[in-house]
């Protein structure tokens, strides 16, 4: 394994751990607060038991993405520092922005927390909405800066040393707002399914448990809106991609001869040596219809692009797919779930709709995941499109392997603690008798 | 209006101190943590537990946005320290990793004393690694080994600018400096008695390591850095300094031997605040001494004063927040 191999895949292993903690920071304050204030409408005790109950696996979820965030913040210089000394004045604004964006998140998480009793009903509902707001702004501002590597823009370079920076011109990059909203909708939908998915198979377990239906209806009503929405976004993404960075949407698409009517690959594999993609499912002029709206529309494959200048294909194609797949999936369940519920109401408590859901419940996850690979890896070999290859950027530090294998070995341990204790936190009362009506306030303060 | 690399210097000293003086005093109550005996071990435990639960991570954003800010207002100089000190920085990160991570896993884990224990322990340890490798890191810097040749690039060899006496030191020190903070500050977060002795024989311990610490660190700062010497002993504001810092930090011990427990957190903070401030003011105008200076390090002036505008309209939001954060939760704050 070479160094810059290592500093890779130290990269991508925690911004991939990290992500999925991300995305709960940015849905779970959504449901809770949906939650508080139907509890505080209705006057429902059960809403503030659920509350209680999410609250649990919340705080465990946000102290381990606070800390790998926080982990990622120090791995960007020290695996990529010619890289930040470069990129890091020009994408200044959303870092600084999004400093305090965490700032307001954890303030105001404190204080949802642990201060349900400290303060009124109505400011811990506000502190609740301050939490969803910081959380979805830092997801927002930290893609911004994300896809300033993609699309970098709002500067001047002279022989290698930028001469000019236009923060909000780089801030506010074209790729800025696809990919905010891609992602934004993403964790929301990912976290919707995740969590409806728990309270599906506890209702599986117990039917109509009046705790869980509330759970399970709020979790898949975010999520599926989300989910239902995200199919349009991620078509206005693949058209802006299309535009801005065709080479990353022919190696999504494994496409190699450049022309009009594209096909659109499903499947196969990508042959990067032979430059071709064998036993896809080819959807004839889908590709040229999905990029321009035009069935005629030249799209530009690979073969035009230098193989020094190429990502790797078969593996950006592979996650393009699975993310497209899941979605799609995600998208087909949401409108199921909302043409019962439109029709009738009690087909909502069927357990195939429950069954459905649990299938669904990881897919989220596993797109974002997915789409993550498909825009990092599918940007390389440039770490800046265009301005600094990857292999530039690196650090001289030998070794690389070793911090890699630390954490990557810490970060497992980390995720299957985290696994356990959700189990024991929420999984756990799922069987218990008079589950989610044992919700009472010392349970909040978990510091016995 | 003032050179805003300048201002920028200020504001980074600032945070850092923040940092210390929240996130710092965090730190310290995992040493407390590590240090408890005794039949109310148990007691003291849950009270360091309650006291940082719900401020830790808010604390902790302090030093994120020290690392924002260092790489978007002085990209050479941040890109020369992750490079040359990466392996006390990975330290830092797996401590702070494993910090946040055991105490919230102790929280919600069995509550049987083999599964407390365990984490407790995990919590503690990298409660003192953290604050220690933040101070070899600073120590690092200050002692002006970490050179630039002619065409920027850091000159290391990844292990000498840190592995040396003075960076050690200082990282011991940094940890004593925590503790006792931690001290003063618990001492006002419970009326008991018990726990209240128990905090003081640990700050007073302390305090004197702090103590000797910081003589050790003095001594080998002549060789080992010798500009934070020259700074500390040479200049015109050197011994007045020194002997008001010196005189805080007796205050606070003496504060904490007779239970003021107020004054004693008073004088243990601003022991922290001047200690900072004679590192940053011995450091000036370098960003990384000797090869770099702040202005040599520095990203274009438009940009610097674009982001302390930012930061200035943020603190208008962000400081009442942060007061009411500590208003709720703090038992005797304000």
């Amino acid at each position: 394994m070479t160094d810059l191999f290592a500093a890779r895949s130290q990269m991508a292993m925690s911004l991939g751990f990290h992500i999925l903690f991300a995305a709960v920071g940015i849905g779970m304050p959504l449901l809770m607060v949906i939650a508080e204030g139907l509890w505080i409408r209705t006057g429902d005790p059960l809403y503030k038991a659920l509350c209680l109950r999410w609250a649990k696996g919340t705080a465990i979820l946000f102290a381990v993405g606070a800390v790998s965030g926080t982990a990622l913040s120090f791995e960007l210089g020290l695996l990529w520092p010619e890289f930040m000394e470069l990129a890091g004045p020009i994408i200044g604004m959303p870092f600084s922005l999004e400093g305090f964006a965490f700032f307001s998140e954890a303030i105001f998480l404190g204080i949802w927390l642990y201060g349900w009793d400290k303060v009124s009903p109505q400011a811990h509902w506000a502190a609740g909405w301050a939490v969803a707001a910081s959380g979805a702004l830092s997801g927002a501002f930290v893609v911004c800066a994300n896809a300033w590597m993609n699309d970098p823009q709002g500067f001047t370079m002279v022989d290698g040393v930028v001469t000019e920076i236009r923060p909000f011109e780089a801030m506010f990059n074209e790729s800025s707002f696809p990919q905010a909203l891609h992602m934004t909708l993403a964790a929301y939908s990912a976290l919707g399914f995740a969590v409806a998915g728990v309270h599906a198979w506890a209702l599986l377990k117990r039917p109509g448990h009046p705790l869980h239906l509330r759970a399970f209806g709020i979790a898949l009503a975010v999520g599926g809106v989300a989910a239902l929405l995200q199919p349009l976004s991620g078509h206005h993404s693949a058209q802006h991609i299309a535009e801005h960075q065709p080479v990353k949407l022919a190696a999504a698409e494994a496409h190699w001869e450049t022309g009009p009517r594209a096909p659109a690959l499903v499947g196969g594999w990508a042959d990067e040596e032979a430059e071709e993609t064998r036993y896809a499912l080819e959807i004839p002029w889908l590709l040229s219809v999905m990029s321009f709206n035009d069935p005629d529309a030249v799209v530009m494959g690979l073969k035009d692009v230098p193989r020094e200048d190429r990502p790797p294909v078969a593996v950006t194609h592979l996650a393009f797919d699975v993310m497209v797949g899941a979605g799609t999936f995600m998208a087909g369940v949401a409108t199921l779930a909302g043409l019962l519920a439109w029709r009738r109401r009690d087909l909502l408590a069927d357990p195939r709709l429950y069954k459905l859901v649990v299938v669904a419940s990881p897919l989220g996850m596993i797109a974002i995941e997915a789409g993550w690979v498909v825009t990092e890896v599918g940007r390389q070999p440039w770490i800046i499109r265009g301005v600094m290859r990857t292999s530039e950027a690196v650090t001289p530090m030998p070794q690389l392997q070793v911090p890699f294998m630390v954490f990557t070995s810490l970060y497992v341990v980390l995720g299957l603690v985290v696994v356990r204790l959700l189990q024991r936190q929420v999984f756990a009362t799922v069987d218990g008798e008079g589950a989610g009506l044992d919700g009472g306030e010392h349970e909040a303060a978990p510091h016995a | 209006m003032p050179d805003p690399v300048m201002a920028l210097a200020g504001v980074i000293t600032a945070a850092l101190i923040v940092y210390a003086l929240t996130g710092g005093a965090d730190y310290g109550g995992g040493v407390i943590d590590l240090f408890a005996r005794g039949p109310r071990a148990k007691d003291l435990r849950a009270l360091i537990a309650r006291a940082i639960g719900p401020i830790w991570e808010a604390n902790h954003v302090w030093l994120i946005l020290v690392i924002v800010l260092m790489f978007v207002c002085l990209p050479k100089a941040f890109a020369a320290i992750m490079t040359a000190l990466h392996i006390p920085l990975t330290i830092l990160l797996i401590g702070l990793v494993l910090r946040g991570s055991a105490f919230v896993f102790r929280a919600y884990d069995d509550p049987s004393d083999a599964v407390q224990r365990r984490w407790s322990l995990i919590f503690a340890v990298a409660s003192v690694v953290s604050p220690w490798a933040l101070g070899v890191t600073l120590g690092a810097v200050a002692s002006g080994t970490i050179t630039l040749d002619g065409a920027g690039r850091v000159q290391t060899d990844f292990v000498s600018a840190w592995a040396a006496p003075f960076p050690a030191a200082l990282g011991f020190f940094v940890v004593a400096l925590f503790t006792l903070l931690a001290t003063t500050y618990l001492t006002l977060e419970t009326d008991d008695a018990e726990l209240q002795d128990a905090l003081r024989a640990q700050g007073l311990r302390a305090g004197l390591s702090a103590g000797v610490f910081a003589f050790v660190a003095l001594a080998l700062a002549e060789t080992g850095a010798p500009r934070v010497w020259a700074g500390l002993t040479q200049q015109s504001w050197s011994l007045p300094f020194q002997v008001l810092t010196g005189a805080v930090a007796i205050g606070a011990l003496a504060a904490l031997g007779a239970r003021r427990w107020a004054l004693a957190r008073a004088a243990a903070a601003a022991q922290v605040v001047l200690i900072a401030l004679g590192w940053a003011l011995s450091q000036a105008p370098y960003a990384l001494p000797p090869s770099l200076t702040l202005a040599e390090a520095a990203a274009p002036a438009s940009l610097i004063t674009l982001v302390l505008t930012i930061l200035g309209g943020g603190a208008i939001f962000l400081i009442p927040a942060f007061i009411l954060l500590y208003r709720v939760f703090g038992k005797r704050v304000w």
